[in-house]
């Protein structure tokens, strides 16, 4: 191995991948296969994490960071004055596997600036996927990043040896990518998606007759918009998340806080801060979507288009809708319940189980894990406490505020003037 | 009160699986369980010491698996939990599943129920984090090699994930704290004591147990752990979150902080 070159060049070319935020290693079953090398688990396994608090699950770099287009927010367009570099097939195969050898990875996660044309670029990543399949008897993970425009044939190529596969739409509306990206067309995103949707729609029927149909892309696809880097609003992106999540059967949409990369008119300026904040909001209500029944419109619409920043958004959601509350937690049903404010899923699933035996009361709520400084507002319980002064929506987000300490309180009035 | 005592048992699960089968069947008002290392036996009850029986810990370990497997499992993590006094929680736990109806492993209105949950899951989050915190180092002798030092005692819990895993390589995985290990030789996996001169942290000093090559793929990782930061977003507080200083000084991409 020639240690220096092998060093310069990852150094490079993980910094170029850094800012694809999705480092799952979750949703594939892949087992290990004739006593070969590695195997996937189902929830993921995170084996480090960043200064930045980022998960460290996969070693994710470019193949390349040369790349024809000149998408003006992304930091390896061909404008931008950076080192460029390439790795072989080999050099990527080899640090694979040593990597995972010493349990330092799950796998793999490999993108690439395009080369030539994206046909050209997508075979490359494939053969990188195919070597450690097919030569090393790798059985860890693998995403592939799907090059947009990269054509049918490929794409089914791809998912018989990646786990996962996904194409970053980054701009959540047609007319902000139009701005930023003039060489790409919105269809050359869908494109690849549509057919990975329609292959794992294909497997899942044809493994019903033939069992031993190969598997194709285990763990599903992905994608990732950037937030804050055009004038999108809240709703935007959410409703275009939804749409991914709907249209292409997406395992999961990523919000990427903008980092700016690029002197550019078109975009926030060098030095402004990142929006993780709102990203966190983001996260909070793709969370409420898929995991807690909320539908989109309920969260978002042309009244509220915008997240509130000082408080989460099912907190938001509940004082804008105090006619629902408050819940008898020893008889609402299980949607109700998820639908309190300061109530995980798992402190759902404990009330449903602990509430056969007896009626529950606040001390049992405090230890099963219930955040009452914000639930106590939306429900009752086994007691004759409740908070049964005819509080308004306004007053009771005053007094959850006053009450706790968010953990980016300190950052409410700058963000207050960024987002409005 | 007839029939008192405070068992001894030999410190092994099975051991007080069989415990609690005397207990049972001699109708023992139990006082307390305890290892035989620690020795601290009540003043004015009286002790007995149990002798492990595979037998009776495995009627046992079927009888609560009859009631749940969610019981079983959540037992066993507990009692790997180390936490004092687990054994007389445990023996309580497993007496409310016997004597209960069914589904008892569920009513966390019930302090010892929440409890042994909440125990197991601790324990089952430090299995998880061995499986993510151990970093092996490639001895001459052609041995992937990691010590560790975890909370509680969850080798035998992540034997299974590493033996499907690292199924062609030999490794060995080495608990600092409670001085055993286990080693996988291609076939099956072991247990092991070793009289280590060393503990091999991940130190910049190098050992010339293992090759050149080892220290350049760490410093080839410890390059990419820092090229994959984004200095804008730096929140160090959600990192030592994620990654607790006491595990810093076996990472090798946290040996310089260490």
């Amino acid at each position: 191995m020639d240690f220096n070159r092998i060093q310069e060049k990852l150094n490079i070319l993980a910094d170029a991948a850094k800012y694809d935020v999705s480092c799952a290693s979750s949703g594939s079953d892949r087992t290990n296969k004739d006593k070969g090398l590695g195997n996937t688990t189902k929830m993921g396994i995170c084996h480090s994490y960043t200064e930045d608090g980022r998960c460290v699950s996969l070693l994710k770099i470019l193949l390349t960071n040369h790349c024809i287009f000149d998408c003006a927010y992304c930091v390896t367009r061909k404008s931008n004055d950076v080192k460029r570099a390439a790795f072989k097939i080999q050099e990527v195969v080899d640090l694979t596997i040593n990597f995972y050898r010493r349990n330092y990875i799950e796998g793999l996660f490999l993108s690439s600036g395009i080369f030539k044309n994206a046909d050209y670029t997508m075979e490359r990543l494939i053969a990188v996927a195919k070597k450690l399949r097919l030569e090393e008897n790798f059985n860890g993970y693998i995403h592939l990043k799907s090059i947009p425009d990269a054509s049918d044939e490929l794409m089914y190529e791809a998912g018989l040896y990646a786990d996962r596969l996904s194409i970053n739409i980054e701009i959540p509306t047609i007319s902000g990518l139009k701005l930023l990206a003039p060489d790409k067309k919105h269809a050359d995103f869908t494109k690849p998606m549509l057919k990975v949707k329609n292959e794992l729609i294909r497997f899942k029927n044809e493994r019903k007759v033939i069992k031993s149909t190969p598997k194709y892309a285990p763990a599903g696809q992905s994608t990732q918009m950037i937030v804050g880097a055009t004038g999108e609003t809240d709703k935007d992106i959410m409703y275009s998340a939804t749409y991914y999540y709907k249209q292409y059967n997406m395992k999961r949409v990523y919000y990427s806080g903008y980092v700016p990369v690029a002197d550019d008119s078109r975009l926030p300026s060098i030095g402004s801060q990142v929006p993780m904040l709102r990203e966190n909001r983001l996260y909070q209500t793709d969370w409420l979507l898929r995991f807690y029944g909320f539908a989109v419109n309920e969260i978002l619409n042309n009244d509220h288009p915008n997240l509130d920043i000082d408080v989460d958004p099912k907190l938001s959601w509940a004082l804008r809708n105090m006619h629902h509350f408050p819940v008898d937690i020893n008889t609402a049903d299980k949607r109700m319940l998820a639908r309190i404010p300061g109530m995980g899923m798992q402190s759902v699933e404990k009330i449903l189980n602990a509430r056969r035996f007896k009626k529950l009361n606040w001390d049992h709520l405090k230890k099963i894990g219930v955040a009452l400084n914000r639930a106590k507002y939306f429900m009752i319980c086994d007691s004759r406490n409740w908070e049964r002064k005819d509080l308004d929506a306004e007053k009771i987000k005053g007094m959850i505020l006053q009450q706790s300490t968010g953990k980016f309180r300190n950052q409410y009035s700058t963000q207050l003037s960024l987002f409005n | 009160m007839k029939n008192s005592k405070t068992l001894i048992y030999d410190g092994s699960f099975n051991g007080f699986l069989t415990t609690v089968f005397v207990a049972f069947e001699e109708k023992i008002d139990v006082v307390d369980i305890q290892r035989n290392t620690k020795g601290q036996s009540g003043l004015f009850s009286e002790t007995e010491t149990i002798f492990t029986n595979v037998e009776k810990a495995k009627r046992v370990w079927n009888g609560i698996r009859s009631k749940s497997h969610n019981a079983i499992t959540n037992v066993y993590f507990a009692f790997l939990s180390e936490a004092d006094g687990i054994e007389l929680i445990l023996y309580t736990y497993i007496q409310k599943l016997i004597t209960s109806k069914n589904g008892k492993q569920l009513d966390y209105s019930d302090g010892i129920v929440l409890r042994i949950s909440q125990l197991a899951r601790s324990v089952g989050r430090e299995k998880h984090r061995m499986e993510a915190f151990v970093r092996f180092q490639l001895t001459k002798d052609d041995i992937y090699f990691a010590n560790i030092e975890p909370d509680f005692d969850v080798l035998p819990l992540i034997s299974k994930h590493f033996r499907n895993r690292y199924a062609d390589q030999q490794w060995l995985i080495y608990d600092v704290k409670r001085k055993y290990g286990i080693f996988y030789n291609l076939e099956h996996v072991e247990l092991v004591s070793l009289n280590l001169k060393q503990v091999h942290f991940n130190k910049i000093h190098k050992s010339d147990a293992f090759l050149n090559d080892e220290y350049d793929y760490q410093t080839l990782w410890n390059d990419y752990f820092k090229s994959t930061n984004i200095k804008s977003r730096i929140n160090r507080k959600l990192h030592t979150q994620h990654v607790p200083k006491r595990y810093w000084k076996y990472l090798s991409e946290k040996k310089e902080t260490a």
